[in-house]
């Protein structure tokens, strides 16, 4: 009787040393599996196709959607109660820094004396207004922090009209019904669009003064963006045109793979 | 908790890799004392061999991909770990930062003895704790640079969106170092160890202990 017992027992070790290399075999099969399913995942991602070029361009193609997506996200947490941090006067950059001049090269003619704002309310109905005019309205300054794609701040101080209230000023209030505004340079060089709950944020003003200054030609004379709640890209310096629309106007750097909301 | 674990190397490294595409469009960062520029991050070879400069546009919208799958594996795993009960093995201990600090002798090899452990030893404990906090660190200051206006709160609570992005980075840094030192560790550990994260080994490894009468696995110790 004892040699069954014998030869039982080793036989009970080898199921277990069995079971031990079956589970090994098994995880390490499905380890694999996922890793190369990751790999693939990744290889697929990283190879799709660029977008065509539309209003957005440069980008691939899932990574776009992922963008548009992630923007429907967090336009739910924008509020006009959120402001961005300002700070006082004297910790303004003397020295504001200029990143881009695209669209206002310093080889292109513009006559400033003659410039005017024009704001299309409907095809072939454009309203134009004089700097002087927009100095006519009540004068909003801020001094936050200027915040770059690229990832450089700077806290600078702008002043001049705000949007809401040069909105209300022209009469403008059924064409904020609309969900985008887009502006333009005069030559067309530089343009971009903007939701409209962020332009019409309290913080976003149409700026002809930085530090108490007119603005000089670097920064957009006669008259820039200042959304404080995008990145730079979007704070169009010398505006040409405002346009109104329920699709998304034409966007420079969305062109070029960039998120078109860039909110921050 | 180790698929956990599996998922976010990938995602991890897609994000320091994205970072690093964001980073190159404005790397100012460098470690200065007294005036003198220690090290400027990073050298121009560096970023040459990797392919990284003029890539920005990509690297956001990678960043800004990841970070959804980085976050919801943290969220996933804290959870995990809490109603698991298995962040009693994980959370440090009074005794914690006194034994973490015999690991480290006896790893470095000036001490012969190793303290008692169960399955994270205190400095484990204290690195795999960390590395969560660092983890949950990193979705606060990122949500603080993403959105400052909205979050502005969280902008104020990482002492704003300028030294947020510090942060950020230097945080990033810790991974690394993490990484570095984690890998290092796990060779030392030997195969079995390693083997024991893919498959979940160790209820297995310890059903043979009575036949064998093998000492009972540790990390670091007990090979002597």
């Amino acid at each position: 009787m004892s040699t069954p017992t014998k030869n039982k027992k080793p036989k009970k070790e080898l199921t277990t040393g069995q079971k031990i290399n079956r589970r090994n075999f098994i995880s390490f099969g499905v380890f694999a599996v996922f890793a190369g399913g990751a790999y693939e995942g990744w290889r697929w991602l990283y190879k799709s196709r660029e977008e065509t070029l539309g209003v957005t361009g440069g980008a691939r193609k899932p990574l776009r959607r992922a963008l548009n997506k992630t923007e429907l996200f967090f336009r739910r947490v924008f509020s006009d109660n959120h402001l961005v941090k300002t700070y006082p006067k004297s910790m303004a950059a003397k020295r504001v820094r200029v990143n881009s001049d695209i669209g206002m090269e310093a080889n292109k003619k513009f006559d400033s004396a003659a410039w005017k704002l024009q704001v299309v309310k409907k095809p072939g109905e454009v309203l134009q207004i004089s700097l002087d005019d927009l100095k006519k309205l009540p004068k909003t300054e801020i001094v936050f922090d200027f915040k770059c794609v690229e990832g450089w701040d700077q806290v600078q101080h702008w002043g001049g009209v705000k949007f809401s209230d040069f909105i209300a000023h022209y009469g403008l209030s059924d064409l904020t019904k609309m969900q985008y505004v887009g502006m333009e340079t005069p030559d067309k060089g530089y343009y971009v669009g903007l939701d409209m709950p962020s332009v019409m944020h309290p913080q976003t003003i149409l700026a002809y003064e930085v530090n108490d200054k007119p603005l000089p030609p670097e920064h957009g004379a006669p008259l820039r963006l200042i959304v404080a709640v995008k990145y730079g890209i979007k704070n169009l310096k010398r505006i040409g045109s405002i346009s109104f629309s329920n699709t998304r106007p034409r966007d420079y750097w969305a062109e070029q793979g960039y998120d078109y909301y860039s909110g921050l | 908790m180790r698929w956990a674990h599996w998922v976010n190397f990938p995602v991890l490294t897609v994000m320091i890799w994205s970072g690093m595409l964001i980073y190159w469009a404005n790397d100012e960062y460098s470690i200065t004392l007294f005036g003198h520029t220690f090290f400027r991050f990073f050298p121009d070879w560096f970023y040459n061999t990797l392919k990284i400069p003029h890539r920005l546009a990509e690297g956001m919208a990678f960043h800004f991909l990841f970070m959804w799958f980085f976050t919801l594996n943290g969220l996933l795993y804290i959870l995990y770990t809490i109603f698991s009960g298995e962040w009693r093995e994980l959370v440090p201990k009074r005794n914690s930062f006194k034994e973490a600090w015999q690991v480290l002798l006896h790893d470095l090899h000036i001490r012969k003895m190793a303290p008692p452990q169960k399955k994270y030893n205190g400095a484990q404990r204290i690195a795999y704790t960390a590395i969560i906090l660092m983890g949950i660190g990193s979705v606060i200051t990122g949500l603080a640079i993403y959105k400052p206006v909205q979050f502005y709160y969280l902008a104020w609570l990482c002492g704003g969106y300028h030294f947020a992005r510090i942060l950020h980075f230097a945080l990033t840094l810790g991974y690394v170092f993490f990484f570095v030192i984690h890998v290092i560790q796990v060779f030392l550990a030997g195969w079995g160890n390693f083997r024991s994260v893919i498959s979940g080994f160790e209820v297995v490894n310890e059903s043979p202990k009575p036949v064998i009468q093998k000492a009972p696995e540790h990390e670091h110790a007990d090979e002597k």
